[in-house]
């Protein structure tokens, strides 16, 4: 006899949750890959996405945005990098789009070194191609990426011009036109980040928002992985917060009915966190599933053991 | 050969059939289409240039910097994703180029339709190799799902690699240049690497002076002798870190968590009318009673000077599934997270590179 019959002698005569237990993890990957691509295929064929009821956390964002006066000046920190673009771009895009469509003059910065290019790319396709009438350095401007982690962020809180002295076009701070007039991070009423590590919201909330001795308000979106690090600090030091692709997914659905217009389809590049709630749905039931199936097969071996 | 990787290669060799069935038909697989446009943006003052390269004082550069950055700003205002090539300078007062923009295949046919010979919207061979360079290395990373194979190690050295690199010259353009060097010598980092840079304060020239000495002393210790030297600029950090740290977490994680603590039991919760909200209030006050015990209970669970037994054993145990719960939350955050980063680039694959969807409507109405 074969060792490959030998094996597979044995593995008949086991009960069903030895055999369950010891199945190829690559059939679990399998199965998730189809989990998660099955959805996208229908969603992407037949547009349909899943509604969102949102939290309290992911309303306040779009309430703090709201309740803003046209004109009012926000600090946006682009704190990640393509590589968690799947979970922030959504967001980033949504934020830019309900600042953009408020009329507030917005001031990019970076602390990541690819955040740069992720702000100027989510200026291109928000301000640029939906918002063509707002003017770079009157209504948004792009200040860069700037080394220094929490020096920077301690430097903001005294002196603006010092921790960005030029803007990414290489225009001197103090020729800037929006921003003649702000001395210190808490010249801008609202700072809104998202991030994805470190530095980020945690470093905003312990180096600004906490030393900042005049009223500065604090929304943010950050990857799950940080999420729950994060809500402590709901609501009294973040005022709002966006957990993962599902935070994007609420406030993306509360950004696009506020600017509905009646026959008029939403875009498609405005409607990317919904679309990834589609997989999430069918990943998560298959989590689920599994962990249960776990559960099963802990429970009978333990059944079978004390027999 | 096992029956399971019988198994597996049939399973693979159905996907790499699809996806070669689905080049042979249908619109065909990935490619990039770019636009071709004439931008024109006026040159700064030479004399401006050259004064404000000469005397490097922070009103000077200022005066100027819109003069010195004139072109920059017209080169780098371009759309993303758009490359350039200055190909002309048409006068001593202007300079123009061609710049490339990603546009959608849907855009190429209708241009095609109209003038079958029309160049200016064109396939872009090496956005396009760089798409499907992107689809193998994609799959090259996911093959390790099955096993280790020298397709993940060529993505997995690559991606080592090239980070490496980013992040040396990322050290060096936007760290050493710009705040080393530009404090140092403003004159010289103007005029040969950044017109665009703001000269430095005299205080910032000499506390950079002082960061050269501490960084050299850092350095020491690659040196046969001295090494104790570098332990000066070490003590120097770890006494400004953790200064830093302390006062901003006495701040942000003790006090202000320990007054997000402090809540009423009971809450009333009142309409717009100031009628209260009997559902509102209670749910409210349960709100508030399960963040104080769960507070009380997992700070009991840490508090390992009494012995875990009677109230304070209970209130341990409760603090434990406090913690349990919070795990639970935790690991579903990060699934979560997992899941729409496998989401995004399935998305790449199914809609850049196959073309098997089109939720952005780029290929078809």
């Amino acid at each position: 006899m074969s060792a490959a019959n030998f094996n597979n002698t044995n593995a008949a005569a086991r009960p069903w949750f030895e055999r369950l237990d010891r199945i190829d993890r690559r059939w679990i990957f399998l199965l998730m890959f189809l989990a998660v691509s099955g959805p996208i295929l229908w969603i992407g064929v037949t547009g349909k996405t899943l509604p969102e009821a949102p939290t309290l956390a992911a309303r306040a964002v779009f309430q703090e945005i709201d309740q803003l006066p046209a004109r009012s000046l926000v600090l946006i920190s682009i704190d990640f990098d393509p590589a968690s673009a799947g979970e922030l771009q959504p967001m980033a895009t949504s934020l830019v789009r309900q600042c953009a469509a408020k009329n507030l003059r917005m001031v990019f910065i970076a602390l990541w070194p690819l955040g740069n290019q992720v702000a100027q790319q989510t200026i291109q396709n928000v301000i640029r191609d939906d918002y063509p009438a707002l003017k770079e350095g009157d209504d948004f401007v792009n200040m860069g990426y700037q080394a220094g982690n929490e020096a920077v962020m301690k430097l903001l809180l005294t002196d603006f011009a010092k921790a960005f002295p030029k803007d990414s076009r290489g225009e001197a701070t103090s020729n800037i036109p929006m921003l003649k007039g702000v001395k210190m991070a808490s010249n801008f009423p609202l700072l809104i980040t998202v991030s994805a590590g470190y530095p980020g919201s945690k470093e905003w909330v312990q180096y600004v928002i906490s030393a900042c001795n005049e009223k500065m308000n604090f929304v943010t979106g950050c990857t799950g992985v940080s999420a729950p690090q994060l809500y402590p600090y709901f609501p009294q030091q973040i005022v709002g917060l966006l957990g993962a692709i599902k935070g994007a997914a609420e406030y993306e659905s509360m950004v696009n009915a506020s600017l509905a217009v009646d026959g008029v389809a939403t875009a498609p590049k405005y409607l990317q966190a919904q679309r990834r709630m589609g997989p999430q749905l069918v990943a998560h039931l298959l989590m689920v599933g599994l962990i249960i199936v776990g559960n099963v097969i802990f429970f009978a071996r333990k059944r079978r053991g004390a027999a | 050969m096992t029956r399971q990787a019988k198994t597996w290669l049939v399973i693979g060799a159905v996907f790499v059939a699809l996806i070669v069935a689905r080049g042979m038909i249908g619109q065909g697989l990935g490619r990039v289409y770019v636009k071709r446009t004439e931008v024109t943006a006026k040159l700064p003052d030479a004399a401006a240039v050259n004064s404000a390269a000469a005397a490097p004082s922070a009103s000077a550069s200022a005066s100027t910097s819109a003069a010195t950055t004139a072109a920059s700003t017209q080169a780098t205002a371009g759309p993303s994703g758009a490359s350039s090539q200055a190909t002309t300078q048409s006068s001593a007062a202007s300079i123009s180029w061609q710049e490339w923009k990603q546009v959608p295949p849907l855009e190429f046919a209708a241009a095609q339709k109209v003038n079958a010979a029309q160049t200016e919207i064109t396939l872009s061979w090496p956005r396009t190799i760089g798409l499907w360079l992107a689809a193998f290395f994609t799959l090259a990373i996911f093959s390790f799902l099955y096993a280790d194979n020298p397709c993940y190690k060529i993505a997995e050295s690559l991606v080592v690699g090239v980070s490496a690199a980013y992040w040396g010259v990322i050290g060096f353009w936007d760290t050493l240049v710009p705040k080393m060097f530009g404090a140092l010598t403003p004159g010289l980092v103007k005029s040969l690497v950044q017109p665009s840079l703001v000269a430095p304060e005299m205080l910032q020239q000499i506390s950079m002076v002082l960061a050269l000495v501490l960084g050299v002393m850092m350095l020491w210790r690659l040196l046969p002798r001295g090494g104790w030297i570098s332990a000066w600029p070490l003590a120097f950090i770890v006494g400004v870190t953790a200064g830093l740290k302390i006062v901003s977490h006495v701040e942000s994680d003790l006090m202000a968590q320990a007054a997000a603590t402090m809540k009423p039991l009971v809450v009333s919760v009142t309409d717009a009318s100031g009628a209260t909200n009997m559902w509102d209030s209670w749910w409210a006050s349960v709100a508030n009673v399960l963040l104080v015990v769960g507070v009380i209970c997992c700070l009991a669970y840490f508090f390992f000077s009494v012995q875990h037994k009677g109230v304070v054993g209970g209130a341990a145990r409760v603090g434990i599934w406090y913690l349990m719960i919070t795990f639970g939350a935790a690991f579903g955050f990060t699934v979560m997270g997992r899941i729409a980063l496998l989401a995004a680039r399935l998305e790449f694959l199914f809609d850049d590179w196959l073309w098997l969807i089109d939720p952005n409507h780029f290929r078809s109405l």
